[in-house]
């Protein structure tokens, strides 16, 4: 079935929604690893991977980034044949903001995070299983002790704030969400879960990064 | 005013086009834009070249025919104008100033800066017109109560001269805000609510068939839109489009 241009810009809203819903909820569950005791995260850890609701809906985050990454390569691609001709002079900063031309670019380099990311914890937890004595908690905090890891990491989220920047208030649009009294609220909401987003992951991440040096 | 011009010279549809310079001196600032233009062709013609041939009709901002991508923006670097409203005034003596046609996939280029906008006229055909029929009689125009804000909005939207310098700026070439306003001029009215399900399908199906690009909400259309056409158009037509697509029987 031939899907219109509406409907898959609707299919990219609500599983960029879905997505924006998940990623609050990966940092509630990532801000518990800054509690004085390791269990609440490990307890945590333990009631995400057990429950069943939680295991069908492993299966359905999976389903919303396939559909949200598959429709944006699908519709980057139309609008790239859809001007076949470039302008040999473009001024296009002049007309839209940066995070909104630059989406395919800040998606690419969240899939390279995402696939690191799996590779780092979904892979290790699941297939190769964590070292006697270990728990996730430790994955985690280990993982933070690399400047690298925890420079790239802190870069992903910044590209991911980005990113979201524009996803928000587009998401809106694309569902037919655009009314005078509410828009400016919108607006507002998408920046300030996108400094949320940005900064609530950075923060956990150099927090644990900085807390290797400290002795006490 | 001395200015160089760098403008885009294509032969035909078929041919390859190229950037050519031209320079040229004493224009007034005073002077529209396509009067430079005129000016241009007219020294062209002199030296036994070919004019630059171009898109215009009204020259007073009505008739969407002006077109020309200037200086990396539609219709110019001056908001809420057409090309034939933009004076020299608003460029520095000594510039170069690139003059290229209106660039999508669905709008090919006929001759330099003429380009085929009848994709839009397919549009229209598709749904955007009200059937009638007045057996010969013409009707109380005060007959139908329409409350006034649906009558501003739908007058707005109608302010849509369908001159593709929404298609033109728009990254992925989309024509959404175009077929948003001609969508919505009806439907905000009781004459044109009847036929509103199979008008906004009917449109951006054939909007679909021309194979013009998918709004990513950049909004780049609505800046650049010499007549000003919000955005909300395009969430309103989306909403409507969506409906009806719901609960059509078809």
């Amino acid at each position: 079935m031939k899907l219109s241009s509406i409907v898959r810009k609707l299919i990219m809203a609500l599983s960029g929604l879905f997505l924006i819903i998940f990623l609050i909820t990966h940092l509630v569950i990532n801000s518990f690893t800054l509690a004085s005791s390791k269990e609440l995260f490990n307890d945590a850890a333990h009631f995400m991977a057990t429950n069943p609701v939680i295991y069908l809906m492993q299966y359905v985050l999976a389903l919303g980034f396939i559909i949200h990454i598959g429709m944006g390569i699908k519709l980057t691609l139309q609008n790239r044949k859809a001007r076949p001709e470039k302008y040999a002079f473009n001024q296009s900063s002049k007309n839209a903001d940066l995070s909104s031309r630059s989406m395919i670019i800040s998606g690419g380099l969240v899939i390279v995070f995402l696939i690191l990311h799996l590779r780092d914890y979904f892979y290790e937890i699941k297939f190769v299983g964590l070292p006697e004595g270990t728990t996730d908690y430790d994955l985690v905090v280990n993982l933070f002790s690399s400047p690298i890891y925890t420079g790239v990491y802190v870069i992903s989220f910044i590209v991911l704030g980005f990113h979201l920047n524009h996803g928000f208030k587009s998401a809106f649009q694309s569902v037919g969400a655009n009314h005078k009294k509410y828009n400016s609220a919108i607006k507002v909401a998408g920046t300030a879960y996108s400094i949320l987003i940005s900064l609530g992951f950075s923060t956990i991440a150099l927090v644990h990064f900085i807390n290797q040096y400290s002795f006490n | 005013m001395d200015l160089t011009l760098k403008i885009w010279r294509q032969k035909n549809s078929q041919a390859k086009g190229k950037i050519e310079t031209y320079p040229i001196s004493d224009i007034s600032e005073d002077s529209s834009f396509l009067e430079m233009i005129d000016v241009l062709n007219s020294n062209i013609i002199h030296e036994g070249g070919e004019p630059v041939a171009f898109d215009h009709d009204c020259r007073e901002g009505i008739c969407g025919m002006c077109s020309m991508y200037i200086n990396g923006q539609a219709h110019g670097p001056m908001r809420g104008t057409t090309t034939c409203q933009l004076h020299m005034r608003s460029f520095k003596d000594g510039e170069t100033i690139y003059i290229e046609p209106f660039r999508s996939g669905s709008m090919p280029v006929i001759k330099d800066l003429v380009v085929d906008r009848s994709a839009f006229d397919r549009i229209q055909q598709a749904g955007g017109f009200v059937s009638v029929n007045t057996s010969g009689n013409t009707q109380d125009a005060n007959a139908v109560p329409i409350p006034k804000a649906n009558a501003d909005k739908a007058f707005d939207a109608a302010a849509c001269i369908g001159c593709a310098a929404c298609v033109a700026t728009c990254k992925n070439s989309s024509a959404m805000l175009f077929v948003a306003a001609k969508v919505s001029q009806y439907s905000y009215l009781p004459q044109g609510e009847v036929e509103a399900k199979d008008r906004v399908v009917n449109m951006v199906n054939q909007m679909d068939k021309e194979g013009f690009g998918n709004c990513t909400n950049t909004g780049a259309c609505e800046v650049e839109c010499p007549k000003g056409i919000s955005l909300e158009y395009i969430a309103r037509m989306n909403r409507e489009y969506i409906s009806a697509t719901v609960s059509s029987e078809k």
